[in-house]
């Protein structure tokens, strides 16, 4: 083939080639220095400090050094609050995909006219700041307050309150990231042929079955989105334990905070951080791969 | 696979359906005969996937019944209905593959061993090969067969198609409804074929449903329909026709006499619907001979003649299509076979148009 081509194409050819990759970097460039600037040196930064060990006889002042123990006595220190961030926050995904779904799929199927009208309500809540609407809990959740009075009238609660318990930790955490767990479902739901549920309900499938063998699978992008864009921020959070929590709900991010501000042991908060983000990722990558594999049918 | 199923009609009663003020559907009155291959024709947004919706359950009707024999199924929900449907659109689900969308409707129904008759049907539809593909890995016309296996593994009572071959290009269309209608008489379930291409309808139906504004306007065996027309609408819409607007005169035996710009046409008592006196005389273009003038004498005396200048000649190798303008300024047009050769009128002759009474149908006007 190549024979019968005249030679100058031939010779022609690879500078284009080259010229097209050489673009592609060059549009690369400024979101990897982006990444460089925002993470990688933060990052670096981080790990370093979570190394260094405290100058003899100056509190708050540490230096360079190479210390591995930061990481184990972070975490024996911490494990409580590990653990009750990881429990918060699962519950508090799960509780958002079970609200989420629902009106994800309302306005999916049902919106009509009225889709943009109320996906902007959906996200209305994110324009006031996240702290305002944290404090607001406060006075919904407050101990003479409707629910809490409702509810004792029940004799539900165990501590007879709402307000600073792990419950109104969980309800805030729920509240604050819903909005990410319900755009994620709507656009996986949205793009959904309407026409494979009535195919089917045509199939003899329950409208629960359908449910069951239809919906969800195709879903299941949304859904991994959404628990992520919920799960990973209220892991890390530490504002709604600070505000709606007592000294015994505090989360991860709350030690982090305390070590950085009051304490100033910046080495064990770098290394609760590094700990962390590295849970995280195990976190994440372990669920990818499980929803990934899922049999779907 | 092979036995044939004792199936029973489809009735549609008095079945309408309103969006608003818009009947989609209007008092549809209609019997599908069990095991036959009936079309559903119409121009588009005459109401034919609403009727197929409602018949499939997916759609409520506003009014009427629809019954499989004696059963009336009319409020049953669709997953109930011995009904299953071939979508416009194929709907296959794209998490699964071409097997387990087949074997969908078997599952549901709690059927434990799939295997054979999935594979089975997959041959039937000769794509057992694609078994393990998923739905976008194959083509157009693979999906439309796999959405007929998926919907005729289940052997229901009636299989609806809603225009299942409109996705496809022309060739393709053509081997697929050959396809469709060998494995119609194969399994031999009744299929109600909705389409817009009259061809489509006339090749692969036992029976046309002609459709306009929510209403049934003919039906009956293609060739019925197409050799004789009962509404302005059928005679336009199925092939071509050329009509004439009249008054009827009077009674010669077999025949009526019709008066139409200044020409005596005569059409048989049993080919004309008109119920009063005003009316058209149609004939086919096919049905029709064109001569030049200076031939006059070769026309027999019974038959309906005009005369006109011919305006256009198209060649189109089995036959000449004429556009012939009548002396009243009427445009007609007449397929003439390519019989004889270099035996053709040209643009501008005088002609004289003639056909035999018996090929005249009466329309109300
Ligand atoms: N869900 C609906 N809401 C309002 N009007 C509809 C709806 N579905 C169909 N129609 C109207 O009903 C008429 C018949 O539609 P349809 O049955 O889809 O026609 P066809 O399949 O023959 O093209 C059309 O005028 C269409 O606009
Ligand atoms: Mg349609």
């Amino acid at each position: 083939m190549a024979a019968v081509l005249p030679a100058s194409t031939s010779t022609q050819q690879p500078p284009t080639v080259k010229r097209r990759s050489r673009t592609a970097y060059f549009l690369l460039a400024p979101g990897m220095g982006w990444l460089a600037v925002f993470f990688a040196v933060p990052f670096i930064t981080l790990f370093v400090t979570s190394l260094q060990v405290p100058v003899p006889g100056q509190s708050g002042r540490y230096m360079p050094a190479f210390d591995l123990m930061n990481y184990p006595e972070a975490l024996s220190a911490y494990s409580e609050q590990f653990i009750r961030s990881f429990v918060y926050a699962g519950i508090a995904t799960v509780l958002a995909l079970i609200i989420a779904y629902p009106l994800a799929y309302f306005i999916a199927f049902r919106g009509g006219q009225w889709k943009g009208l109320l996906l902007v309500l959906v996200i209305a809540p994110t324009f006031a700041s996240f702290l305002l609407r944290t404090y607001a809990w406060r006075t919904i959740l407050a101990d003479e307050g409707p629910i809490t009075s409702f509810l004792n009238a029940l004799s539900v609660l165990p501590q007879d309150r709402i307000l600073n318990t792990g419950i109104a930790v969980i309800a805030g955490l729920t509240y604050n990231f819903l909005p990410f767990m319900i755009l994620p479902l709507y656009a996986a739901l949205d793009r959904m042929d309407p026409r494979l549920i009535e195919a089917s309900g045509d199939l003899y499938a329950h409208p629960a079955t359908t449910f069951r063998k239809v919906v969800w699978p195709l879903s299941l992008p949304g859904v991994v989105a959404g628990t992520l864009l919920t799960f990973i921020p209220a892991f890390g959070d530490y504002i709604n334990a600070q505000l709606l929590g007592s000294t015994g709900d505090r989360m991860i991010g709350n030690a982090i905070q305390i070590n950085f501000i009051q304490f100033r042991d910046y080495p064990i908060a770098a290394a609760l951080s590094i700990m962390l983000m590295a849970l995280i990722l195990v976190i994440v990558f372990v669920y990818i791969r499980r929803a990934g594999t899922e049999e779907l049918v | 696979m092979t036995e044939r199923r004792i199936v029973e009609d489809l009735h549609l009663r008095d079945l309408t359906k309103k969006y608003g003020e818009l009947a989609a559907v209007d008092d549809l009155d209609l019997t599908i005969p069990a095991g036959s291959f009936f079309a559903l024709l119409g121009a588009s947004g005459c109401g034919k996937t609403t009727t197929l919706r409602m018949v499939a359950g997916l759609e409520d009707p506003s009014s009427g019944t629809i019954s499989i024999g004696e059963r009336d199924i009319t409020g049953l929900r669709a997953y109930k209905r011995p009904v299953n449907t071939v979508f416009q659109s194929y709907a296959l689900f794209p998490h699964m593959d071409i097997f387990e969308n087949v074997a969908f409707g078997l599952r549901r129904r709690g059927v434990k061993d799939v295997k054979g008759p999935v594979e089975e049907m997959l041959e039937l539809v000769e794509l057992a090969p694609m078994a393990r593909r998923k739905p976008t890995q194959l083509s157009g016309g693979q999906q439309q067969r796999v959405a007929v296996a998926r919907a005729l593994i289940n052997q229901p009572d009636v299989l609806l198609l809603d225009e299942p071959l409109g996705a496809l290009d022309l060739k393709l269309r053509r081997q697929m409804q050959i396809e469709l209608k060998r494995i119609q008489t194969e399994v031999g379930i009744t299929f109600v074929h909705v389409t817009h291409d009259q061809e489509e309808a006339m090749t692969m139906a036992d029976t046309v449903a002609v459709m306009n504004a929510g209403r049934i306007e003919q039906l009956g065996h293609p060739a019925d329909i197409y050799e004789l027309p009962r509404t302005v609408f059928v005679a336009n819409f199925l092939g071509q026709s050329n009509l004439f607007a009249g008054v009827k005169t009077g009674t010669s035996g077999e025949l009526i006499t019709v008066e139409s710009h200044g020409q005596t046409f005569g059409v048989p008592l049993a080919r004309n619907s008109a119920e009063g006196s005003d009316m058209y005389v149609g004939v086919r273009p096919e049905k029709m001979t064109i001569l030049d003038e200076p031939d006059a004498h070769k026309v027999p005396d019974s038959h309906n003649r005009l005369t006109g200048a011919v305006t256009d000649v198209s060649y189109t190798g089995v036959s000449t299509q004429y556009l012939v303008n009548t002396d009243w300024g009427q445009d007609i047009t007449v397929f003439e076979q390519n019989v004889l050769v270099g035996d053709r009128c040209d643009v501008g002759d005088r002609v004289i148009v003639h056909w035999a009474p018996e090929h005249s149908f009466g329309l109300a006007r």
